[in-house]
């Protein structure tokens, strides 16, 4: 990294921590924005700074709002990430990270488990099991349709979520006693039980975050093109395999628990290019601090702007996010 | 010493047959030019070079086998300089060059102080220097053109291979790029196959021509040997007159059929 990427780094990395801070403290139960760091500092033997967290506001804090906002923050950081590696390997800047099917599948796998009567803990399973699904169909598809290029696979993307989107529609309109249930879950929430959710997405997170970032020097060899990368050496066809694998398990593991978060994929790596430049050693590991930001405050939105109620979160990311992107790329002259 | 042979290689693509019994010898540190009109092959048989392309016949590097070489044991064999560069938006010079360390850097790694020394090295000889912060999109067509001859070059390779580099170039800066290849030809004893369109220039820069028509060989030999009126105005179907002058070397001029009848 260039000093000027470590700066955007440290940036980003005090952000989130800032809106980790302020997220946990928001909401009914009001608690001082330093309460989570005074109050472990406090378990210290010792040590007392000011008045300890009453016992409600301490479960408030690590068993509601702690698991809650450190789950926007690695759905929000994969999500990014994901974004970022997708429009590295198709080198198309509306690469998303529901590009080739899994928000389709998903949300068929998720409707089917609330149609069923499942519970919630087999929802996160089916719409796991659905978002795979649906991205192997996709991949099978496009091998057989085209061979290598990379048009063929986003091609039969589309049609597959098409198909899978169509299933899924005709499934809700014959159970439309399910219907708010499933409208909810596919604009996306992240309401959590504990810090099970964190720890069932953790290990994806990690996993498919580290393989993306260790591809970061390869996806800036692609921006020359499949043809150029492959004289200086790269086998192109590979990395965009191991690349879109990651990415696409990352994504289904984070949708499964926080349903269909739309725009985040989007919206921040290109933010990031805009502002840090276009190297992925400087894009990915932003996004991922950048992108767990802009979805804890927007979770910080959704939950306060309506309250006591609670807005989806993806209706939040995009109406605010929306605009915001549109300001940003008005103001900034490169292109992509 | 990286002599590079081609034996009968023959190309089909989409089910038809672009290259066929293609047999040359290229010496080591010798220039070969493939010239030829539009779709004789000149780019496929660089192609098949790189490996880009599947080929029967064989391609060897001093005896050895090209063909089977991982691909970044091949990048560190043959460097290419293609006919139409991209140019990544936001790069600067500096990370597009060390883009030719690719073949040198672990798969999970990143670049060294040897790749640094290399590339800086290569940004100095190249007359990039103080361009390096710049975005490649900001350099002038024979800037750019000298950074992806540096880029080539960081790969160290013995064999390099042109694909009409000076196509987006204009008189004096197409210029200025050729004698800089064969500048580093000669201090780097470089094996260089390119595909020409332009006969004069193709002349005055290489040891020897090939001159191919529908994927096959019909000349091979010294720019006087292949460069004949009576070849260039068949196989290209124009009406040319070739003027061979010791201060000049040989000139393939196109005549208008109208103004050599009138003469």
């Amino acid at each position: 990294m260039t000093a000027s990427q470590r700066r955007w780094f440290v940036a980003a990395l005090g952000l989130l921590t800032v809106t980790l801070l302020v997220g946990v403290t928001v909401g009914p139960a009001g608690l001082p924005w330093h309460a989570p760091v005074t109050d472990l500092l406090n378990r210290l033997p010792n040590v007392q700074i000011g008045d300890r967290l009453t016992e409600q506001q301490s479960a408030i804090l690590w068993q509601l709002r702690m698991p809650r906002v450190v789950l926007g923050a690695l759905v929000g950081g994969m999500l990014a990430v994901a974004g970022a590696g997708y429009q590295g390997v198709f080198r198309n800047p509306l690469a998303d990270p529901y590009l080739l099917g899994v928000a389709a599948g998903a949300g068929l796998g998720a409707t089917l488990a609330i149609v069923g009567g499942a519970g919630v803990a087999v929802l996160p399973v089916a719409a796991f099991a659905g978002g795979v699904a649906g991205v192997g169909a996709t991949y099978a598809l496009g091998r057989t349709a085209g061979g290598r290029g990379t048009h063929s696979m986003i091609l039969a993307g589309v049609a597959v979520a098409a198909f899978l989107t169509a299933v899924q529609t005709y499934v809700q309109q014959q159970n439309t006693d399910v219907l708010r249930q499933v409208y909810g879950w596919i604009l996306g929430r992240l309401l959590t039980a504990g810090w099970s959710e964190v720890l069932t997405v953790l290990p994806y997170v990690i996993a498919a975050t580290a393989v993306i970032v260790m591809h970061r020097r390869l996806l800036d060899v692609l921006s020359v093109g499949s043809a150029e990368a492959g004289t200086l050496g790269v086998q192109v066809a590979r990395v965009r395999l191991i690349v879109v694998l990651a990415a696409t398990l990352g994504t289904a593991a984070v949708v499964s628990v926080s349903g269909l978060i739309g725009f985040v994929g989007i919206v921040v790596p290109h933010l990031v290019r805009m502002l840090a430049g276009t190297s992925y050693r400087v894009i990915l590991a932003v996004s991922f601090l950048g992108g767990g930001a802009f979805l804890v405050v927007a979770d910080m939105i959704a939950r306060t702007i309506a309250a006591p109620a609670e807005l989806p979160v993806g209706v939040i990311t995009a109406f605010v996010g929306a605009p915001f992107f549109v300001l940003v790329l008005r103001r900034s002259r490169r292109a992509w | 010493m990286s002599t590079l042979t081609t034996e009968h290689v023959a190309v089909d693509l989409l089910g038809k047959r672009v290259l066929e019994d293609v047999s040359l010898t290229v010496r080591s540190g010798s220039w070969l030019t493939l010239v030829g009109p539009n779709g004789a092959g000149k780019t496929t048989l660089l192609r098949a070079i790189t490996g880009a392309v599947d080929y029967g016949g064989q391609i060897e590097l001093d005896g050895d086998p090209l063909r089977g070489l991982r691909e970044r044991e091949r990048a560190r064999t043959v460097a290419v300089v293609p006919q139409m560069p991209v140019r990544p938006e936001g790069m600067t010079v500096q990370d597009y060059v060390l883009l030719g360390r690719t073949p040198y850097v672990p798969y999970f790694g990143v670049e060294s102080a040897e790749d640094l020394a290399v590339t800086g090295e290569l940004i100095g000889s190249l007359d990039l220097r103080g361009l390096e912060a710049r975005p490649v999109t900001s350099l002038s067509g024979g800037e750019f053109q000298r950074a992806v001859l540096a880029r080539a070059l960081a790969q160290q390779a013995p064999v390099l291979l042109l694909d009409e580099p000076t196509s987006s170039l204009d008189l004096g800066h197409a210029q200025q790029v050729l004698e800089l290849v064969d500048d580093l030809r000669r201090q780097r004893d470089l094996t260089v196959v390119a595909a020409l369109h332009d006969l004069t220039t193709a002349a005055q820069y290489s040891d020897r021509l090939a001159l191919l028509v529908a994927g096959e060989v019909v000349a091979e030999g010294t720019p006087a040997d292949v460069l004949t009126e009576e070849l260039v105005s068949r196989c290209y179907g124009a009406s040319v007159r070739v003027v061979s002058d010791p201060d000049t070397g040989i000139v393939v001029m196109p005549v208008r059929s109208s103004i050599g009848s009138e003469s």
